[in-house]
């Protein structure tokens, strides 16, 4: 039998299906309590409405694996960021020709800065690798992605943004 | 499987894939939701109804433009910013529900608008249907995600755990918010002749319900510690507007003061005349067919 930690780790994610939850960052503990296996996740978005989606995923796929009984917590603090997607969430997303995010570091204190045009962030067209990529619109297919167009290849793609 | 039915043929009786619809729990499943000790239980929810209905309503109002936008991006962007405060409102009603004995559905569609305590600013009609226009949805998008994220950037420090976890949470969604609007107003002020003139007829219009936002009740006067006191945040959204209106040519307009009923606005459950109309739209379905999922 793998142990709950192996099961929880493998499941997908509802919106990028080529990451895990683990690969996500969502996944952030599994310990089994008198026989009870109890995952705890995190939201990605606060309207992300695959939330759900994963609890039922992680129950269904504990349950298949044999463990009887399974909870879902979910944890709201510390507030999930992109710097959680592994690197080899990151290699799995851009061999899917999904743009990873860039690292942002740790939140910190006081008023937010504005940005009055779009950060110039260098993304790399996931397609052919050149840097010379526009952002077309900041909200993309799911609250998670960007969408953005490669100016080398005129391929569009989906950029993971950063949070 | 069956053809007569478009959605069960595409469900195929199974509708476990389905990320939009059904079975969506508990907002706060799992969270630690002990009250902090010495707050008063009943002022937490009513701030906790303010708060969330500030984003429930401004979430319809976004809704409104899904399909209708200039862009096809822009019906997506909307959509989206809509979704996150749908979010943000579902975490606290639900926390304002455990008090109140009411979960976020009933909160949400089984409440009278005299029980709804949103700022003007989230309920007006500014469109897209007649009188409204899409400067006007910008301009309020601008107004009210500056407030609300200089909000949430001090309820970060909440004594209430969840709240703190909310704003922790929705704060960097709203600053994405904030960046939108204030990137459109440039685009448009500092566009042609046309967009200056809307985008500025945007400010106009929703320039009265701006003095609503900083106006301290006595909720959140009582809840130091807990609540912001919104008075606290005018200087700090003052500048972030100032520095949008500038960069986009735009003129800030007189401050008037939106009329209000013996001194009584939004959080008080007092509200435009547009409320009513909206919540119709809003809780129809629920209140026609009782206990309705999706
Ligand atoms: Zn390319």
């Amino acid at each position: 039998m793998t142990t709950a930690l192996e099961v929880a780790s493998a499941v997908r994610d509802p919106e990028l299906p080529v990451l895990t939850l683990a690969d996500l960052g969502v996944l952030r503990e599994v310990s089994e309590e008198d026989g009870r296996v109890v995952v705890t996740i995190t939201p990605t978005y606060s309207g992300c409405p695959a939330i759900d989606e994963m609890g039922a995923d992680l129950r269904r796929s504990l349950v298949g694996a044999g463990y009887a009984e399974v909870e879902v917590r979910l944890s709201l603090s510390p507030a999930w960021t992109t710097d959680w997607i592994s690197a080899e969430g990151r290699e799995k997303l851009a061999a899917a020709g999904i743009a990873p995010p860039s690292r942002i570091g740790p939140s910190v204190a006081g008023p937010v800065p504005l940005n009055l045009v779009p950060p110039s962030r260098q993304v790399a067209c996931p397609q052919c690798g050149s840097l010379n990529t526009t952002e077309i619109s900041r909200f993309g297919s799911t609250a998670c992605k960007a969408l953005r167009r490669c100016n080398a290849c005129s391929e569009p793609f989906e950029h993971v943004k950063e949070i | 499987m069956s053809f007569d039915n478009a959605y069960e043929s595409l469900l195929g009786h199974e509708d476990s894939h389905w990320a939009f619809g059904t079975g969506f729990s508990d907002a706060l499943v799992g969270v630690n939701r002990e009250f902090p000790a010495g707050v008063d239980k009943a002022d937490l929810a009513k701030y906790c109804l303010m708060l969330g209905d500030d984003a429930l309503i401004f979430s319809q109002r976004l809704s409104e433009w899904c399909s209708r936008a200039p862009e096809l991006e822009e019906d997506i962007a909307l959509a989206n910013i809509a979704l996150d405060l749908l979010g943000q409102a579902r975490m606290l009603l639900t926390r304002a529900g455990e008090v109140l004995d009411r979960d976020e559905d009933a909160l949400a569609y089984l409440r009278d608008e005299r029980e709804f305590r949103n700022v003007h600013l989230a309920e007006i009609d500014c469109g897209p249907g007649p009188g409204g226009d899409f400067g006007t949805t910008i301009a309020r998008l601008l107004v009210f995600s500056s407030w609300r994220l200089a909000l949430f950037s001090r309820l970060r420090g909440s004594a209430d755990p969840v709240l703190a976890a909310v704003a922790a949470k929705g704060l960097k969604e709203l600053a994405y918010h904030r960046d939108h609007a204030a990137q459109w107003t440039v685009r448009l002020g500092d566009g042609t002749d046309e967009s200056h003139r809307r985008m500025q007829a945007g400010l106009e219009r929703v320039w009265p319900f701006v003095d609503e936002l900083f106006a301290t009740h006595a909720v959140e006067a009582r809840l130091a510690g807990v609540a912001v006191d919104p008075a606290s945040l005018r200087s700090e959204v003052d500048g972030v507007l100032e520095a949008v209106l500038s960069a986009a040519g735009l003129t800030r307009p007189a401050d008037t003061r939106a009329a209000r009923v013996a001194g009584m606005a939004g959080r008080d459950g007092v509200h435009t005349e547009a409320m009513g109309y909206l919540l119709a739209e809003m809780q129809h379905l629920h209140r026609s067919l009782p206990g309705a999922v999706w």
